[in-house]
């Protein structure tokens, strides 16, 4: 195995809180030493850049088994690296859904055979997600599922969803959870607003969100389940969810890159890429969910990867289908929220690394003695011009096609094995 | 004229000075088009193609008309029946009729924004020939057009737009437009069906009849749009109709000059009272029908002109 120091790096250490130039010594896919007197093995000298645990990314799509038109293994694996996602926790929406361990271990067969980065499968909660009996959480668990969701879908019958949290719990298998209220949401494009109003969109209140919060903190509440809620986009939701937390709930939440850098406005004249689950929210709502984000109430940020290919987004934008890929374009947005919203390093790759693998049970994410080796190196301040049809996904459906965006990633490794980039 | 745009998708836009130059050719169309003969030659060698993904008697003979006395080829398809019934898509649609060479196309579609997506695929004129619940850029032009004449101007107007504007396209654009030609604009209706947002636009909004048409001067009923509710909005059409619908007796709250609109077609007895739709010293429903022929005529005629510049630069260059 490879054995070599990475020198002259700002390393990033989201545990510590702190970013200093120094050294981190790499033998046998782990980290061996931080800051070592001497650098032994290889030397790489990183120039001053920035050194962080690789991107733990809960809730990608591949589009593996069903749609492979649309993303596969390989493409975004190899789109994954790219962007510094060394941990890709895939979700189960996909056709058929994940809710077997036979289609459970289809899914991770091919994840190893094609996957540069790390695969952690995630299974349905429900059978086929649609909301009725509850998968074989045990088996999938023993076949690899890292947590169970029905990924945008709802469970709306409580006696269900109260069952599967309660059998969740008792093999303390984490829950994740999309929170919106789905009658109300049913149909709506945009949130409501002045901006909904004037582009004649059907709407949904930010309130949805609030409302299935409240539902699914009376659920946890009442089976001591382990839940982890997929996106909090609006700030009517921070208060019931800081008061979950202060009782002493297991309750963490996430948001997507997207509610972090974007707003209802960038929809501008009908730009189906922009149409995202829950859909883009005000600017009022992305300052407060950014400053939940500064202080810790919001855990993690995914990409919510999803992959559209042109016909489901070439619509009228109520036809249009919903997501965007972001496993490339993750990290260059999430240095906006450095460079303009003021997120300091530690606290973004708390989010993006350590908390997502804390949740997990995984030891990624830190820069300790030990841990894996699944870094990524990268400029935070190198400008470029996003172009779609250079990324490695086999969908282009970003919203940041032609943004000035800066930070790119030069390298990324995972357990000590270089994935990507020149080095 | 200072109307230069390729397409006429919405309201939003226009500048005043469009509306203006808008309603003035419009103006001298309504005139022409009350003469025996009535036939013009400046859409002549052009063809325009109505295409009405959601169906309409009015608004489609209204195009049509207008377009045939300029002397346009005019076609109606009927979208409901055709191929996008086989799972064509609205892209593939526009690629397929934009290879026919039209000049002019008048669309009509149930999704707010399919317009201006086809109108991004094209090569000729696109009309927005109302889009989902985003904009009626023609229907809010003439009756802007049935207002000038009926008061003699088009500003400091205390306007009513009444009823369900929560599915309206008609009082999106109306709103839009006479905000941008510096009117009073309330909103009167049930909350269910006047959403709060509008008040962003710069509206007062009302949910009391008698108040919010205190000294109109012009009261613009709208149609219950039954068919883009999904699920009750409203208790019953009676209900809607005592407290909503309107009489001579709400109609009173109005200054005594009062002009009574409303884009058909009307459901009397739900939203309008059969006497007032009728009162030839109120109403001028019938005005404003007359007057699409006009503001269309109007602005197929620019928006061909536009079309000839652009493509002679394109020659030369």
């Amino acid at each position: 195995m490879e054995h070599f120091t990475f020198t002259n790096a700002v390393v990033v250490d989201p545990e510590g809180g702190t970013q200093e130039t120094g050294s981190l010594t790499v033998e046998n896919g782990v980290i061996t030493a931080v800051n070592a007197e001497q650098p032994t093995g290889n030397v790489v000298d990183c120039n001053g850049k920035y050194l962080a645990p690789g991107i733990v990314d809960i809730g990608v799509k591949v589009s593996e088994p069903g749609e492979r038109h649309k993303e596969s293994f390989q493409s975004a694996g190899r789109a994954a690296a790219a962007g510094g996602v060394t941990t890709m926790v895939t979700r189960p929406d996909t056709l058929p859904a994940i809710d077997t361990p036979e289609v459970l271990e289809f899914v991770s067969r091919r994840a190893l055979i094609d996957s540069p980065v790390r695969v952690l499968p995630m299974a349905a909660l429900t059978k086929g997600r649609d909301g009725r009996e509850m998968t074989e959480i045990g088996f999938l668990q023993d076949a690899g599922a890292v947590a169970f969701t029905d990924c945008d879908r709802v469970v709306s019958d409580t006696k269900v969803y109260t069952r599967a949290l309660t059998y969740a719990r008792s093999l303390n298998a984490l829950v994740i959870s999309h929170i919106q209220e789905p009658i109300l949401s049913e149909g709506a494009a945009v949130t409501s607003g002045k901006f909904a109003a004037l582009k004649g969109l059907p709407a949904v209140s930010p309130m949805a969100e609030r409302m299935g919060l409240d539902r699914d903190i009376a659920m946890i509440e009442m089976t001591g389940a382990k839940l982890h809620i997929d996106q909090i986009t609006t700030a009517r939701a921070l208060p019931a969810l800081e008061r979950a937390k202060n009782n002493g709930l297991d309750i963490t939440a996430g948001v997507s890159i997207h509610h972090l850098t974007l707003n209802e406005l960038d929809v501008a004249d009908y730009r189906t890429f922009f149409k995202v689950k829950p859909p883009l929210r005000s600017e009022d709502d992305r300052l407060a969910v950014i400053d939940a984000l500064r202080h810790g109430l919001i855990d993690i940020i995914s990409s919510m990867h999803t992959p559209q290919d042109e016909e489901s987004k070439r619509l009228p934008f109520e036809q249009a289908a919903s997501g965007a890929v972001a496993l490339e374009t993750l990290l260059p947005a999430a240095m906006r929220l450095v460079h303009s919203d003021g997120i300091d390093m530690p606290t973004l790759f708390r989010a993006l690394s350590l908390n997502p693998s804390k949740r997990l049970g995984l030891e990624t994410g830190r820069i300790a003695v030990g841990a894996p080796a699944d870094l990524v190196l990268f400029d935070a301040s190198a400008p470029f011009v996003m172009n779609r049809e250079r990324l490695l996904s086999k969908s282009k459906n970003t919203p940041f096609d032609g943004a000035r965006m800066q930070g790119k990633v030069l390298a990324t490794f995972v357990g000590g094995t270089q994935v990507y980039g020149d080095h | 004229m200072t109307f230069r745009a390729k397409h006429l998708l919405g309201i939003e836009q226009l500048s005043p000075q469009d509306i203006r130059s808008i309603l003035d050719l419009a103006d001298q169309y309504a005139d022409l088009n009350r003469r025996g003969e009535k036939r013009g030659d400046v859409l002549s060698g052009m063809t325009q193609i109505n295409m009405f993904f959601e169906n309409s008697t009015r608004t489609q003979s209204s195009f049509e008309l207008a377009g045939k006395r300029l002397g346009a080829d005019v076609m109606n398809m009927s979208m409901q029946t055709s191929s996008t019934k086989k799972g064509e898509t609205l892209v593939d649609t526009a690629l397929t009729l934009n290879a026919m060479r039209p000049d002019l196309l008048v669309v009509r579609h149930g999704s707010a924004g399919a317009v201006s997506l086809l109108a991004d695929k094209v090569n000729c004129a696109v009309l927005n020939a109302g889009d989902g619940k985003h904009e009626h850029p023609t229907q809010a032009l003439l009756d802007a057009l049935a207002i000038r004449r009926a008061k003699g101007r088009l500003h400091r107007l205390n306007i009513a737009i009444c009823g369900d504007i929560a599915h309206s396209r008609v009082a999106r654009s109306n709103i839009i437009l006479l905000g941008k030609m510096e009117n009073r604009i309330r909103l009167v209706g049930p909350p269910t069906l006047v959403p709060s947002q509008m008040s962003e636009f710069g509206c007062e909004i009302y949910d009391n009849m008698a108040e919010g048409l205190k000294d109109v001067d012009v009261v613009m009923m709208l149609r219950l749009q039954k068919e883009r509710m999904d699920g009750g909005f409203i208790p019953s059409e009676r209900e809607f109709y005592h407290r909503y619908g309107l009489d001579h007796e709400k109609l009173s709250h109005a200054k005594d000059d009062a002009i009574v609109m409303h884009p058909g077609p009307m459901n009397r007895g739900v939203e309008i009272d059969g006497d007032v739709a009728d009162d030839i010293n109120r109403s001028v429903i019938q005005e404003q029908v007359e007057m699409g022929v006009a503001v269309r005529m109007a602005v197929m005629d620019l928006l061909a002109r536009n079309l000839r510049e652009t493509r002679k630069t394109q020659v030369m260059a």
